[in-house]
């Protein structure tokens, strides 16, 4: 295990984390701001990564194909809060789970009918294509470091936004307590509408970037989706901050378990069992350290302040 | 009164028994319906292997007239929703409720374990147009179980052969973790004679990312001459794709099974550019029936068939002719089967034989990915690896 080594596949990890952030930001602004268990937020990281893929073909540029893709994703999410999900608020987390479950299986189908069967292309850029050697001899996929700044740039932008923002405070006055807040004059439906957009969006951007790594396909975000309420769960739901440092440390603890662990166990185990047993218990890491981070901190890791 | 009544309704019972008891052996001489019950994966990720298989029934359906053998025919797609469990509930109403007479299809060597013994407990034919699990190829055969797809090991092995042939003595192998995945790296071990330097399974399915193996591949000194690897359906979409971006592709080139066809190549795009794989046919083949079914799908459907498409057509015609050679006399179970192992058909592959343990005996070949005289992607076959290949099961099939 050479030190180019452990440092590619950190990046790897931070990459797969960076991945999991943009889902688990908005999945974690809906449950804590709006009180809302969306188990549809996977569909909208397939939607985005179908739109992209659409307006790619149709534009031939993959960058064009993401700029005109996150308004459109943005304006499903919004659609979906306004149609649907609005008259979920008063009900309980039960009936929410049921409906948005449902709509899984509607944009599942939809996408189906409109795109058919068949996995989607997504064709890269040039100079997207490509690897960096960030160390010598040690090519990196270049996009997957794209992946990694725009990552890191909607992180640093959604701290300006909800901290250093009228919106954001307003956001963090609904969290806190969603009544006083209106009883001060936000308009808290159209806040919610807004934040379920934005939501969709970091979603839809999510899917996007992944959609030239993995396979557009119909039910797609179901993938990340559990993977992603893990990471919010040991953030602490409704945080942000904790859904950021929560995704890294998924991430990193999920490649680092799949790479390394196959090999530790060689040291006292025969070849083949090490590599399915280190494979297996790889794969179960992240639920295990959602396990002992439940049993010691319920709350998650950085629960929000003031709930 | 009353009791003169009752003996005359017990005497007309027990006439109606007799008659159904005694006409019944003449009654089933020629079934007046044949039902097909089709099993496999309609929604979900992979549905793209599905459509395939399904839209390949319809047009063997098609040429035959929509009578299989001649006789009033009914088919019954089911969806196994990739899920063992699911499969075999399918199964299940298949063989009780619709009371089919053959249970075909099966992408999934997993869902194809789990579902056969309804069907085989029945004593109703079930063939598998895709999944070949080694279970049912050796020592649980099936005097009701026929293959007219491979057994999981055969296309590997015919890649482990390839890569000697090619003098490559280091690879590394990466496969899903379920039992056509097992079935494929043991494949490729038992013909490869160089040395296996890695072996990765990663979970199945929901694996979508290999960065952190590219990485360990890239690492390893000396690096392997090759990788070998296995991931069907969407799967493989990614897998090409991130091997590609990884830079791996220059550096060891990527030999695989099942990874490119016409279900993925388009979504891979120019990343699947050069791969070789091992299959036993491809659309380009050369025989009659292969340029009818291969040209007449593509006008149909607009799209070109892949492998599952092919050898579904092939497991329709298959009991086209075994019920048309048992003049659609399905009750005689062992006339049925007798007819069904002379496969008596025109097979897209060319000539057609079964082993002993009713899997086909077969050509295996090299087919690489270039880039066809419309600019579209399509698979070419440059080489025969293996002629006539027998499964390293069948010694121990004893029916």
């Amino acid at each position: 295990m050479t030190v180019v080594l452990l440092f590619e596949q950190l990046l790897n990890g931070l990459q797969l984390g960076i991945m999991l952030f943009l889902m688990a930001a908005g999945l974690t602004l809906v449950f804590g701001i709006m009180n809302l268990i969306n188990l549809a937020h996977g569909s909208l990281y397939m939607v985005g990564a179908y739109l992209a893929a659409a307006f790619m073909q149709w534009t031939g540029s993959y960058i064009w194909g993401v700029l005109l893709a996150l308004p459109a994703t943005m304006a499903v999410g919004i659609v979906t809060e306004v149609v649907v999900l609005r008259s979920l608020y008063a009900r309980d987390h039960l009936d929410q789970v049921l409906a948005t479950f449902g709509l899984i299986l509607f944009f599942n189908e939809a996408v189906r009918l409109i795109w058919g069967p068949q996995p989607q292309f997504i064709d890269l850029p040039e100079f997207l294509s490509g690897q960096i050697e960030i160390i010598p001899g040690s090519p990196y996929p270049s996009f997957r470091l794209g992946i990694i700044l725009v990552g890191l740039a909607t992180a640093a932008f959604l701290y300006v936004l909800v901290t250093h923002t009228r919106i954001g405070m307003r956001i963090r006055a609904g969290a806190s307590d969603r009544v006083m807040a209106g009883a001060l004059g936000i308009d808290i439906r159209l806040l919610f509408t807004l934040v379920f957009g934005l939501g969709a969006v970091l979603a839809g951007l999510a899917g996007m970037m992944a959609a030239p790594i993995v396979s557009v396909q119909s039910g797609m975000g179901e993938e990340i989706l559990i993977l992603t309420f893990v990471v919010i769960v040991i953030g602490g739901i409704g945080s942000i901050r904790g859904a950021f440092l929560a995704a890294i440390l998924i991430g990193v603890i999920d490649t680092m378990g799949r790479a390394f662990l196959p090999q530790l166990l060689e040291t006292f185990l025969e070849r083949g069992a090490a590599h399915t047993a280190g494979s297996t218990i790889a794969a179960m890491l992240t639920y295990l350290l959602m396990a002992v981070v439940l049993f010691f901190r319920p709350q998650g890791l950085f629960p929000p302040r003031s709930r | 009164m009353k009791r003169s009544k009752l003996i005359g309704l017990l005497v007309l019972v027990a006439v109606v028994v007799a008659a159904i008891v005694v006409f019944e052996p003449f009654k089933k001489e020629r079934a007046d319906k044949v039902t097909l019950g089709f099993v496999t994966t309609l929604s979900k990720g992979p549905a793209i292997i599905g459509k395939h298989m399904q839209d390949a029934v319809n047009l063997a359906l098609e040429h035959i007239g929509g009578k299989l053998g001649g006789i009033e025919t009914e088919v019954i797609f089911a969806d196994d929703e990739f899920d063992p469990e699911v499969g075999r509930l399918r199964t299940e109403e298949l063989v009780q409720q619709n009371k089919a007479d053959f249970v075909a299809g099966y992408i999934w060597s997993n869902v194809l374990l789990q579902s056969r013994a309804p069907v085989l407990k029945a004593e109703t034919f079930l063939i598998s147009t895709n999944a070949g699990p080694h279970q049912l190829a050796g020592e649980e055969c099936s005097p009701f179980f026929f293959s007219t797809s491979w057994q999981n090991d055969q296309t590997p092995e015919a890649m482990g052969e390839y890569l000697n042939q090619a003098g490559i003595k280091r690879i590394y192998v990466l496969s899903p973790n379920y039992p056509a995945g097992k079935d494929m790296a043991a494949g490729v071990r038992r013909t490869f004679k160089g040395e296996i330097v890695g072996e990765t399974f990663t979970p199945w399915p929901g694996h979508a990312d290999w960065s952190a193996e590219f990485a360990n591949i890239r690492a390893m000194d000396p690096k392997p001459e090759a990788v070998f690897a296995f991931y069907p359906g969407g799967a493989g979409v990614k897998f090409v794709k991130q091997y590609d971006q990884s830079g791996l592709k220059n550096d060891i080139p990527l030999y695989t099974v099942f990874t490119t066809d016409t279900t993925t190549l388009e979504a891979q795009g120019d990343a699947a550019l050069g791969m070789k794989a091992t299959m036993f046919w491809s659309p380009d083949m050369d025989n009659p029936t292969n340029k009818k079914f291969v040209s007449e799908f593509e006008k149909k459907y607009g799209y070109t068939p892949s492998s599952y498409a092919a050898q579904t057509y092939d497991g329709i015609m298959l009991i086209d002719s075994a019920v048309r050679a048992v003049g659609g006399n399905l009750s005689d179970k062992d006339a049925v089967r007798k007819a069904l192992e002379a496969a008596d058909f025109s097979s897209v592959r060319g000539p057609f034989k079964f082993n002993t343990n009713h899997f086909p005996i077969q050509n295996f070949y090299l087919r690489e990915v270039v880039k066809g005289d419309d600019g579209k992607l399509m698979t070419k076959i440059v080489a025969t690896v293996i002629e006539n290949g027998e499964d390293a099961y069948a010694k121990d099939c004893k029916m």
